[in-house]
């Protein structure tokens, strides 16, 4: 696990969580405030996290880890997600998701080694009748050719 | 004199570089001199059009598509602004088969208005129903909706007006209406392009329960893969509140309702009534034992509807136009519309809305024209990920709740995924499974235990070790599955499984069904 080197974490993490502490059933949207704030929550915020709530770190760490949605390490700097569910199936996503692997240099799950790219699956965008799609940082795109991958990928890049 | 262009602001438009186009229509109309004013519409559906741009012209609606940013300078010579002739023009747009042939009732504002606009909405009929509402007592409010026949369009088919019956009668210091807005269901998108193309309708729809229920607090929870929804319905939601129709004193009235969008997190499980109660709570999002029901004990242990996008969103229309109305569509007891979604491999996907009862292979062939990839269609999954792979000799039933059970399959929530026959039946099933591995929620041994050793047993079949005796256990792990499980994550998995495996034996390495099909 690496450790934060921002200092300045620690305390957007306690003040995000402080922020929703009282908000009924306020720990998803304060995890995904801190999400949102560091591209990740870092284990060291957890016990920030689980105190404001009166929580144990336990029970904290269980939410976070149980939903996909959450990282628990920094991803690269583009987070490239390829649908795998049925109706991008039945039009190559397979086979892209190949191909994502090799472009990107990481298997699912990974980050590039130059911290590029993360390479994650996802059930589903809701462009199923524009299979197969993507998504890079919440933009999406649909009927993705391995030539087009290539293309979005680079535009992706290059704007970042 | 300016002329309105629309260009869609829905997600599958703007996957296929709907921002482009109308940036680019900005800019060629400035460089002209030619005065545009661009209004971002929801999607009409017609998702192989995109990016569908309309004009406004005198005599209606003109439609051009699909349009990719070069194509923009072109459009212009030929003079789109006024309706001109160009490769891409299709004609009026309400003139296009595919739309022309549907039965639009909940989502006839589609792709019309501009999704954030209360003073378009109302144009459209919006917010009729809730004034309708706030002039008729809360029983008789729940009677219009049980006697539309309106069932839950999220997958289970419970009568609407039932559930919100029960939380009337409740009595609570705090009631709930709680939007389940997860639609994890590969091929559905009919949840999406409301929240993103007609927000204000469920907007409404919401408000109306709140009022016939007694709750003054709403919950949206929309899942995190749909950034642009949460960004569209939470303009909506500050437009509404701004123009009086949510908040304290909805017009005057003395009723309040208050609406909350919350994200929530990439568990499928979630979409399941009382996980998704469970996370909005703050914790896991874990599947909790029924009794008790969540209109007795929901959210915050008070009495909640819990209802889909498009069960509430169906309800302003319903208030409005009256419960016969409604009724009047659809077969037997699947009353009204369903939003079909046409998706996989499919030549014109998109959505198709119709009353219940027509038929799959109206859907395929008179609508979606056919697979994408010209070759012939082998099997098409209806209803989600936990829905039965329908074969063609069951393609002429009507889409209706009961038929489709009567053959073991269902409707669903109308998410209808296409696949050609280059499609390997055994690795859907086994897909099936690892899909429920992946995502239980783990609280029951058949479903946790049950799914990590499906997928084994289907390796174990394709690869033939001992293929005849592992046929017989996967058919008995299916049936513990079916009968064992807590939800239908485990107790319908076995849906797509066992359909694969009676309908298409041969991508097993098998003969023929060696027990009565599924
Ligand atoms: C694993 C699982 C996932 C589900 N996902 C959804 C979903 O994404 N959206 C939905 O509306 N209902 C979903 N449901 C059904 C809900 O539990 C529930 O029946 C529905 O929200 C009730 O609303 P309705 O009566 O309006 O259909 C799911 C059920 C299960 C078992
Ligand atoms: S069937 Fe699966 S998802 Fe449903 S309660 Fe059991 S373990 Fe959880
Ligand atoms: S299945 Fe890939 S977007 Fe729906």
């Amino acid at each position: 696990m690496t450790e934060t080197t921002d200092t300045a974490g620690p305390g957007i993490a306690a003040s995000i969580a402080a922020a929703h502490k009282d908000v009924p059933g306020g720990l998803l949207p304060a995890l995904h405030g801190i999400q949102d704030a560091q591209g990740y929550v870092p284990p060291d915020a957890v016990p920030l996290v689980a105190e404001q709530f009166n929580l144990s770190r336990a029970e904290v760490h269980g939410v976070v880890s149980y939903y996909h949605h959450f990282r628990s390490a920094p991803a690269g700097r583009l987070l490239v997600q390829v649908c795998r569910a049925e109706a991008c199936k039945a039009m190559g996503a397979d086979a892209l998701l190949q191909h994502a692997e090799q472009r990107l240099g990481c298997g699912v799950h990974g980050t590039s080694a130059d911290g590029q790219y993360s390479l994650e699956p996802v059930f589903c965008l809701g462009l199923c009748a524009s299979s197969p799609s993507i998504a890079i940082n919440d933009e999406v795109h649909a009927r993705i050719t391995p030539a087009l991958f290539d293309e979005i990928v680079e535009e992706a890049r290059q704007a970042s | 004199m300016t002329t309105t262009v629309y260009v869609p602001r829905d997600s599958a438009a703007l996957a296929v570089g709907a921002d482009r186009v109308a940036r680019q229509i900005a800019a060629e109309a400035l460089a002209r001199n030619l005065p545009v004013r661009i209004v971002r519409n929801g999607s009409r559906g017609l998702f192989w059009l995109e990016t569908l741009v309309e004009v406004q012209t005198p005599q209606g609606r003109v439609a051009y598509g699909p349009v990719v940013r070069a194509d923009v300078p072109g459009l212009f010579d030929a003079d789109f602004l006024g309706g001109g002739a160009h490769a891409l023009n299709l004609g009026l747009t309400e003139e296009i088969a595919y739309l022309k042939k549907q039965e639009r009732l909940t989502f006839a504002r589609m792709g019309v208005t501009d999704p954030v606009s209360v003073a378009d909405y109302e144009a459209h009929e919006g917010f009729a129903g809730l004034r309708r509402a706030l002039a008729l007592a809360p029983a008789d409010i729940v009677q219009q909706v049980l006697d539309s026949g309106l069932r839950g369009r999220g997958g289970a088919a419970f009568p609407a007006g039932i559930k919100w019956k029960t939380v009337l009668a409740a009595q609570a210091r705090q009631e709930y209406i709680v939007c389940n807005a997860d639609e994890g269901d590969s091929g559905t998108f009919s949840d999406r392009m409301t929240m993103e193309g007609d927000p204000l309708m469920l907007v409404e729809g919401m408000a109306i329960a709140g009022i016939a229920t007694g709750a003054t607090e709403g919950y949206i929870y929309v899942r995190s893969e749909y950034p642009h929804a949460i960004a569209t319905l939470n303009e909506a939601i500050g437009n509404a509140e701004q123009a009086g129709f949510l908040g304290d004193d909805i017009l005057g009235s003395g009723r309040s309702f208050r609406l909350i969008v919350r994200k929530a997190a990439g568990a499928y499980v979630c979409g399941e009534e009382t996980a998704l109660l469970e996370s909005l709570e703050g914790r896991r999002g874990i599947v909790r034992a029924k009794p008790p029901l969540p209109a007795l004990q929901g959210l915050f242990g008070q009495p909640t509807v819990i209802n889909n996008v498009i069960t509430l969103a169906s309800v302003p229309l319903i208030l409005a136009r009256g419960a016969d109305f409604y009724k009047h569509y659809g077969v037997g007891r699947s009353r009204g519309t369903l939003p079909f979604q046409l998706a996989g491999n499919i030549r014109h996907g998109g959505l198709v809305e119709k009353a219940f009862g027509l038929t799959l292979r109206e859907l395929l062939y008179d609508f979606g024209g056919g697979s994408a990839s010209g070759r012939p269609i082998k099997a098409v999954q209806v209803g989600g990920p936990l829905g039965a792979y329908v074969p063609e000799s069951q393609w002429d039933l009507p889409l209706d709740y009961e038929a489709y059970a009567a053959v073991g399959a269902v409707v669903g929530h109308g998410g209808i995924v296409v696949h050609d026959d280059t499609a390997d039946m055994s690795q859907l099933a086994r897909y099936a499974m690892e899909f429920c591995a992946i995502e239980s929620c783990g609280k029951c041994t058949p479903c946790r235990i049950g799914s990590t050793r499906g997928v084994e047993v289907i390796d174990k079949i394709t690869s033939n070790q001992n293929r005849p005796q592992q046929v017989i256990l996967l058919r008995d792990l299916c049936d513990t599955m079916l009968h064992g499980s807590l939800c239908a994550m485990g107790g319908m998995t076995p849906y797509p499984v066992l359909s694969a495996i009676n309908h298409y034996p041969e991508d097993f390495g098998i003969e023929a069904p060696d027990r009565a099909a599924a």
